[in-house]
């Protein structure tokens, strides 16, 4: 067990150190001079040159990687060129309204995929199936942008019951933070809860054709006490999996709804620090999201030890 | 009994907050799309800085108005040399910077020498070039001498990137702006908005407002609602989109369409084969239909013009006929130039709609005459990187949103290359001229000549589409500079 954690830890760090390297000159290479984005089409020459002395852009291309990779792992993200405050604060702020969100959404989508796939697991084949798994793939079709300004028009403008969108800082209270997300997290977990149903609904039924269940059925054990304690268990595996990968992507992948409801997150600072060309700040939310991604899938691994003891051993 | 009193403190709550609703509201929360990158407009071009601090929180020597007219600001009154070269300023008293610090004239003198520094990152340096000397006489008086006369001085120092900073708060401006408006910064939620109230003890007239906030809504399919749910009241820039129409509808809502100093225009390689010939570029005048552009922008609102001038600016002419529609004409001036075959050209097109959206209008109107157009998208950062630095291209659509800016085109080098010395000559004329009438004739020659020339096909003035709260009074119609001023914005009894 300990070799298996150590194992997908070093290979992790590998990662992480291959990832700086293609973030950083992936960058370098994108076409722009942030001094010039900064000043504008009206700036002279020496303003500029001023700005990128003021900013470190003259040094040599392997100096500055080391100073930023050194940096990191001091826990240094640098120093941003537009807001001129420290990337780490800037990535906090908003994290707090990111990382709760997606924690959210993916509690929300778990709650509801799991007993909906379960449900038509149980019922394959008749009518309750047929309307669930009919949900789902109207879940997974419908694009969750437009999801989310139906969910505005119907919550916000109409019934007046929620915010149509922004944040007010969590110092506003928990409630009025929760409130604010509800709808964004409702919206980022509809298509996310679709797909989690239809995988955990087909990785039952695999379980379900397997011979040890048929047994288990043979002594005369309940069908719901076979399908609970014996075929969910052993379908979580691929289950898992797909939650992992999605967190992951709920973290990063919130651009467009942080936009449809102007919410102060991750995905909003990584947007704007691209199009601002304010490269540090890009180059520090990579690699906080490719580090946890990383940590994910480390603790999905952990996972799979716990439902099957086979791999605790291994 | 219990009871009676529940019923009675309902009854007083009820009364309470029917009363305090009947009160004038005092506070706002405007809509702004852009969040600015910080709050130091001496430090940055960003239109967005100078959106939220303008006249709110700092203040320059003088300021412009709604109609683009100078008024004095932190300078009382003012007296000009003979020669137009020694300005002496009469600077407020009483006034004080939001920090407590008395504003005088070493203040003056220390933002009027940062700006022109050798390491100063002032995005318009251009503004200060031509000052000598800053001289202090009296805390309330500064003389400022120029090397030559410059007729716009005082409009120079009436922008964003003019205003007067303390030195005990010039480095910490853009995070904790420090002015001596009417509006005190409070707060910046990252990413989400900015506030700012009432200043105590503000020299003039105070605000009417106790509280505003500047809440940032990228998105115009959430701005929408956001106005529809009342969460904010006002929109001076609405990013609408085609919803435009439904909010005009709603008797609730004001919608004002105004006028931006942002010249839209098809910018034209002056330098590139073949639009170095007269004949091409007039062809290209001939065929653009303004109507039809306008009508394909994204918001389908706009002035047509005819060279590089507002048509809010006392000194407009209408050159919209220098060269009238006239499909036949173009081609025949085509013919001339020997191009009956067509011409292959490229168009870069950098983010907003009315270059991605108006863009496609202009090379369907191109093809007429056969000029096709391979349109190529680009972000900002690489239209600044290409079109502007390295002039690496040949047509381009681009708002010119600095205000009075027709001087660009004396400028050696610019990514037009267009080089008259006719113009150049009105230009420096005009730098040396401070009367009015004088200087107004001088910018209309100037128009004259770029519009003969058809430098750049000339479109049209990007509008300014504020939505605002039916109730809401004294927000500007027109943005004759970036700012979003409200300094004498309230809510009607």
């Amino acid at each position: 067990m300990i070799a298996y954690i150590l194992k997908r830890l070093s290979i992790g760090i590998a990662t992480l150190i291959v990832a700086s390297i293609v973030v950083f000159s992936v960058l370098e290479i994108v076409p722009g001079d942030p001094a010039q984005l900064m000043l504008g089409m009206n700036a002279t020459e020496d303003a500029l040159a001023a700005l990128r002395e003021q900013m470190g852009l003259n040094q040599p291309l392997v100096m500055r990687y080391l100073d930023w990779a050194g940096g990191l792992l001091r826990g240094d993200f640098g120093q941003s060129f537009t807001y001129s405050s420290p990337v780490i604060d800037l990535i906090a702020e908003r994290a707090a309204v990111s990382l709760p969100l997606a924690v959210i959404a993916l509690v929300m989508s778990t709650a509801i995929a799991i007993p909906v796939g379960l449900f038509a697991a149980s019922r394959r084949g008749k009518a309750g199936d047929a309307v669930a798994m009919g949900a789902a793939q109207f879940g997974v079709a419908v694009p969750n942008f437009w999801f989310a300004l139906i969910l505005i028009y119907v919550f916000a403008v109409w019934l007046r019951l929620v915010p149509a969108g922004g944040f007010p800082g969590w110092e506003a209270g928990l409630w009025a933070g929760v409130k604010a997300l509800l709808l964004p997290a409702i919206a980022l977990a509809l298509p996310q809860a679709a797909i989690l149903a239809r995988v955990t609904r087909s990785a039952l039924l695999e379980v379900l054709g397997e011979d040890y269940i048929r047994t288990a059925r043979a002594k005369g054990m309940p069908r719901r006490s076979v399908l609970w304690r014996h075929a969910l268990r052993n379908a979580m595996i691929p289950v898992l999996t797909i939650l992992g990968l999605q967190f992951a992507f709920l973290l990063a992948g919130t651009i467009i709804i942080e936009n449809v409801f102007y919410l102060p997150g991750l995905g909003r600072l990584v947007f704007q620090a691209i199009t601002q060309r304010d490269l540090i700040v890009v180059e520090g939310v990579v690699m906080l999201l490719v580090a946890s991604v990383i940590i994910v899938n480390v603790i999905v691994d952990l996972c799979y030890a716990l439902v099957d003891p086979r791999l605790r051993t291994r | 009994m219990t009871m009676w009193k529940s019923v009675l403190a309902a009854t007083a709550m009820a009364l309470a907050t029917s009363t305090a609703a009947m009160a004038q509201r005092t506070d706002l929360v405007v809509g702004v799309v852009l969040e600015p990158p910080h709050l130091d407009p001496t430090a940055g071009a960003a239109a967005a800085i100078d959106e939220i601090v303008y006249a709110n929180i700092f203040e320059g020597l003088t300021r412009i108005g709604p109609s683009g007219e100078v008024q004095p600001a932190l300078a009382e009154s003012w007296e000009i040399s003979d020669d137009g070269k020694v300005y002496t300023f009469k600077l407020r008293e009483g006034a004080k910077f939001h920090d407590g610090t008395d504003f005088d004239a070493e203040d003056v003198k220390f933002t009027l020498d940062r700006a022109r520094a050798d390491d100063s990152t002032n995005a318009q340096k251009g503004l200060f070039e031509a000052i000598e000397t800053v001289e202090v006489v009296d805390p309330a008086t500064v003389t400022v001498t120029l090397e030559n006369p410059q007729g716009s001085f005082l409009y120079n120092m009436g922008w964003g990137d003019a205003v007067i900073v303390a030195p005990e708060s010039a480095e910490t401006n853009k995070e904790k702006p420090v002015g001596t408006g009417p509006f005190k910064f409070d707060n910046w939620a990252k990413g989400s908005s900015i506030t700012i109230s009432k200043a105590d003890d503000y020299w003039g007239e105070p605000a009417h407002l106790d509280k505003a906030e500047f809440r940032i809504i990228p998105d115009a399919a959430a701005a929408v609602p956001a106005l529809l749910t009342g969460d904010v009241q006002a929109f001076p820039q609405m990013p609408a989109g085609d919803a435009l129409p439904q909010i005009e509808a709603d008797s609730r809502f004001e919608v004002v369409i105004g006028a931006t100093e942002g010249e839209t225009i098809l910018s034209t390689n002056n330098k590139k084969a073949p639009f170095d010939q007269l004949k091409v570029r007039q062809a290209i005048a001939h065929t653009l239909d303004r109507e039809a552009i306008i009508a394909g922008n994204g918001s389908g609102y706009g002035t047509p013009i005819g060279s590089h001038f507002s048509p809010a600016n006392e000194a407009y002419v209408d050159l919209t006929d220098t060269y009238p529609h006239d499909i036949e004409k173009a081609k025949a001036l085509l013919a001339e130039a020997g191009f009956e075959d067509g011409i292959k050209a490229t168009l870069k097109l950098p983010p907003p709609a009315y270059a991605r959206d108006g863009g496609q209008v202009v090379a369907a109107q191109l093809r007429e005459i056969g000029i096709e157009l391979e349109i190529i998208p680009v972000e900002w950062a690489q239209w600044l990187d290409q079109v502007f630095k390295q002039k690496d291209y040949d047509l381009t659509i681009v708002s010119h949103t600095e205000p009075n800016d027709i001087g660009i085109y004396a400028r050696d080098d610019y990514y037009f290359q267009y080089d008259n010395p006719a113009f150049d000559k009105v230009m420096e004329e005009l730098e040396v001229t401070s009367d009015q009438a004088k200087r107004n004739e001088l910018y209309k020659q100037a128009q004259k000549i770029i519009a003969d020339d058809a430098v750049n096909g000339y479109l049209f003035q990007l509008p300014k589409i504020g939505v605002w709260d039916a109730k809401l009074e004294g927000l500007w119609e027109n943005s004759p500079i970036q700012a979003n001023d409200l300094t004498k914005v309230q809510w009607a009894e």
